[in-house]
């Protein structure tokens, strides 16, 4: 397939469209599970659709998509409403909850699966699409409940943006308030669940939570606001399924599903190392800064402590006398000259006017802030 | 100090699971006072204030707020939770999070405009933390967050102020400004609780005290109250404190 194919081929705008869509609404949504630390519910949530989609097809033999989403989504809500139980009836902590769950229902969903294969008509044949996702299945009308689901779930963001926020950053102050955060974490997860099922059929049971998980955590690198972070997330998302349905198409039709997520973890991978604020590379690079600085400054003051002894402050020393000092390297000694804090001339060194001011300002303050 | 009574807390039993962690408490905090509730650590001091609000469920017992239940006096309380409770990483800056003291009187939907930013911006400055209004909260000092959070009940413009250890990890400096705050919104006749836990400062900082462990043990003003005996009696035996009178 080649790349003008992309503009022009009917299908594959299709799919393009329904990536889109897809990674966006997930992004989004896939922020709040990420600032909620449930990360990990949507990789249960997704498994626990699995039985829903194999039964509402063994009982209604219809291979229709909006029949089998719709099982899903019932499957769904039940794995989520039973994790909460869980966690809140029992002892057991989320992270076990979590796990009981996903190997439960996706081990219910797989045993039936595996009956429906028995059957004799070969019409169950296609529904292992749901475990890695094929969008090549997708339809016009599948992208037309994307982007009706994406909608209403960005009107609902927008009309509770207010309580979300404040769910989010402290529950129990939002209870005092008067909001009923049952119902808005209800809210929440619903929409979560929403989103999970309208892309099990593209990206598939197993790899859906890394569709929620990727663009919000790549985007909460780049900013510290939260309106920023969900807009981003959509727009990360966004790309990540139109360069992944891209890449899928334009190399021998690779499965769609990996690639957007591989796409995904590569806007993670460059959002962790790269961005300004909280990227390992700017950190790293600041942190090397600081340490040069300080180590600078223990210097130039250990040198005050030489001169300070002496009525004249720019009688010059010999740089011999320093080698007792561990911070004293040749470097140092230049970028002290470079800063125009010494001079030094031959074998010696002495303390500019300058110098010896900023060594006497260096501990009056705090601990210098750079 | 008023006649009336600010909170009235009757027969208050609750448990987590099996054992009680507060027992038929029953207590009232006349208006205009500064109170702090002290006791040994799984006192359930926490626990009180949260089943006050109705953070937390009480097996049994009720709870008024000038004579009303508490869901009915909403806007006439303000919350100060423990400092820790909350993930500090959040993305969002000291003003947005001072705003959020504004949400309750908005109500459902409704978005926060420039009056409650004004409001928030009036907060901020009485606590000292104007300069940083747009700071990501993650990068604020401990004192500096505990700042914030009473700022952020001071929006609400309440009558009775509950705080959950305010005092907590926060260095001298901050300290004195919060007491100072709160000393003032005593002045106001406001009535301010307050979960504490370092037994030298109460005579200075407060009028009123309940000590508690599990049961409600006393409660009245310090001068006459916070003594040996009362201390001993809330943590156990021998206990001594220098009282200053």
């Amino acid at each position: 397939m080649e790349l003008t194919d992309f503009f022009t081929d009917y299908t594959l705008r299709t799919i393009t469209l329904g990536t889109a869509v897809l990674g966006a609404i997930c992004g989004m949504l896939g922020s709040f599970a990420v600032l909620r630390k449930q990360s990990l519910l949507g990789d249960a949530i997704s498994h626990a659709a699995l039985p829903g989609i194999a039964l509402a097809f063994l009982f209604t033999g219809l291979k229709d998509s909006n029949v089998l989403l719709l099982g899903a989504l019932i499957s769904g809500l039940i794995g989520t409403v039973w994790i909460r139980g869980i966690v809140t009836k029992t002892h057991l902590k989320t992270d076990t909850a979590l796990g009981l769950i996903l190997s439960l229902f996706f081990g219910f969903g797989e045993l039936v699966l595996s009956y429906l294969k028995k059957q004799p008509d070969a019409n169950q044949a296609g529904l292992d699409k749901y475990l890695f996702g094929q969008a090549a299945t997708l339809v016009e009308s599948d992208v037309m409940l994307m982007v009706i689901v994406t909608g209403i779930s960005l009107a609902v963001m927008l009309l509770f943006w207010k309580e979300f926020k404040l769910l989010l950053f402290d529950k129990n102050y939002a209870s005092t308030l008067g909001f009923n955060t049952r119902f808005i974490d209800g809210l929440i997860s619903f929409f979560i669940v929403l989103a999970i099922v309208i892309g099990l059929q593209t990206v598939g049971v197993v790899l859906m939570s890394a569709m929620l998980l990727a663009p919000a955590a790549a985007a909460r690198q780049w900013t510290n606001s939260l309106g920023m972070m969900v807009l981003l997330a959509a727009v990360f998302g966004m790309f990540s399924g139109v360069f992944g349905t891209a890449i899928s198409a334009t190399y021998n039709n690779l499965s769609t599903g990996p690639v957007i997520v591989l796409v995904a973890a590569v806007f993670v991978v460059i959002s962790f190392i790269f961005s300004p604020g909280r990227g390992i590379l700017f950190k790293q690079i600041r942190l090397i800064r600081n340490r040069r600085d300080l180590e600078l400054k223990k210097t130039l003051y250990f040198m005050y402590g030489i001169v300070e002894k002496h009525e004249d402050i720019s009688r010059p020393h010999a740089i011999r006398i320093l080698n007792s000092f561990q911070g004293f390297t040749k470097g140092t000694l230049r970028a002290l000259a470079d800063k125009n804090w010494i001079e030094i001339k031959g074998q010696d060194w002495s303390l500019t006017e300058e110098g010896f001011e900023t060594a006497q300002n260096l501990y009056n303050t705090n601990i210098p802030e750079s | 100090m008023g006649e009336k009574i600010a909170v009235a807390v009757d027969d208050l039993t609750v448990a987590y699971n099996y054992k009680p962690v507060l027992w038929d408490i029953d207590l009232s905090i006349p208006e205009g006072v500064l109170m702090a509730i002290v006791g040994p650590n799984g006192a359930g001091k926490s626990t009180l204030i949260k089943a006050i609000l109705g953070i937390i469920n009480p097996i049994a017992g009720s709870v008024s707020i000038y004579g009303k239940p508490y869901n009915k006096q909403r806007d006439k309380v303000a919350y100060v939770p423990q400092k820790g409770s909350v993930d500090w990483d959040f993305p969002t800056t000291a003003l947005d999070v001072v705003m959020m003291g504004t949400y309750g009187a908005l109500g459902w939907i409704k978005r926060p405009g420039a009056k409650q930013k004004k409001q928030a911006l009036e907060a901020l400055e009485k606590v000292g933390m104007l300069a940083f209004k747009g700071r990501q909260i993650s990068q604020l000092s401990g004192g500096q967050q505990q700042r914030i959070f009473l700022a952020r009940a001071l929006v609400q413009h309440a009558a009775i102020y509950f705080m959950d250890e305010p005092f907590q990890g926060v260095d001298a400096t901050t300290e004195i400004a919060i007491i100072n705050i709160l000393k003032e919104l005593r002045k106001a006749g406001k009535t301010v609780i307050v979960v504490h836990h370092d037994l030298q400062t109460v005579p200075e900082y407060f009028d009123w005290v309940t000590f508690l462990n599990v049961k409600h043990i006393a409660t009245g003003p310090v001068k006459d109250i916070f003594n040996d005996d009362n201390l001993t009696k809330t943590y156990g035996i021998n206990y001594k404190v220098a009282v200053q009178k």
